[in-house]
């Protein structure tokens, strides 16, 4: 959002000025005689909601594939977004977040388990293949969304106890490219389309 | 997309391949069982090493030859079931819903139904 900085004052890319004063961690500024909260909280609380409503979107209309247990993961694209806009602290934090809430409203225990084991190998290899650069955002998405599917078939292999995966493992192999590709897909777009996140 | 974005792309479609190939190559097990269940309670298994017909209640018929589970007969309408493939890789399964018949092919070794249920 910020364009450039002048002292104490930041030049929006609209020509106003702004100002920020610091009170016990909250950040005020003070915009064309308004006053505005600017604190991460308050954009990160923004993020979670929007991922927490793609959840719950998905809930209402499955993006089915035609193969159980295979789902789009629309709240993934918030992830990716704050991946490239913040850090990947903010983005891991607003995953782990996201699904813990998500679980709780729409899934149980087990769901929250097989999500957290996806979310956090998707994080893992997403903030990896980003910090070589060799990538674009379009290739860091469809590697989390294989290597999503990679983590919750791990887990489910601990549960049941089981090696025998069968034809089930190159099918998750490419529904976690396809559903990956896609959301990168979208995050660019985004990107392109949304100037200011 | 970037150069490298396409080769993990390809890498990971050349691995998804291998694995179905290497699923769809192995032959069938000689020690896998047909596991036959009715209304999700066990009726019993069978090797599919030895040729052998079986009546599964009333309504179905199974018969396994060269290694391999066919559903011949069925008292429902539809035939789904009999119509479905013979089934040998573990697995794989023949299912007859108005019967509530589900068979399946399990890789043979002890404990394995009930260690999955």
């Amino acid at each position: 959002m910020w364009a450039e900085r002048k002292g104490k004052w930041i030049r929006l890319h609209d020509g106003s000025f702004l100002t920020e004063t610091r009170t016990g961690g909250i950040y005020f500024g003070i915009m064309a005689g308004g006053i505005y909260l600017r604190h991460r909280a308050a954009y990160f609380g923004v993020f979670t909601a929007l991922a927490l409503i793609f959840s719950y979107l998905e809930t209402l209309i499955p993006f089915s594939f035609g193969i159980p247990g295979i789902k789009l993961g629309l709240a993934n694209l918030l992830t990716v977004i704050l991946l490239y806009k913040r850090n990947a602290r903010e983005a891991l934090l607003l995953s782990v977040v996201r699904i813990v809430l998500s679980g709780f409203l729409f899934g149980n225990l087990w769901s929250i388990l097989y999500s957290l084991a996806g979310g956090l190998m998707s994080m893992l290899v997403m903030v990896f293949l980003k910090r070589t650069g060799k990538f674009s955002i379009m290739g860091v998405s469809a590697a989390g969304g294989v290597s999503h599917n990679m983590g919750q078939l791990l887990v489910a292999m601990a549960v049941v106890e089981t090696y025998r995966v069968g034809y089930y493992f190159p099918v998750l192999l490419i529904a976690g490219l396809a559903t990956g590709l896609l959301i990168g897909i979208a995050a660019n777009e985004v990107f392109q389309r949304v100037r200011h996140i | 997309m970037k150069k490298n974005d396409w080769i993990l792309i390809i890498a990971v479609l050349a691995a998804a391949l291998i694995f179905l190939g290497i699923h769809f190559m192995r032959p069938s097990q000689g020690d896998a069982m047909a596991v036959v269940t009715i209304d999700g309670g066990t009726f019993g298994s069978w090797p599919l090493s030895k040729d052998h017909t079986v009546e599964i209640g009333d309504g179905n018929r199974l018969v396994i030859k060269d290694g391999k589970a066919d559903m011949v007969w069925a008292d429902c309408p539809d035939k789904l079931c009999v119509n479905q493939k013979a089934i040998s890789r573990e697995g794989e399964s023949i299912i007859c819903l108005p019967n509530k018949v589900v068979v399946s092919i399990v890789g043979g070794e002890e404990g394995e139904v009930d260690s999955v249920t």
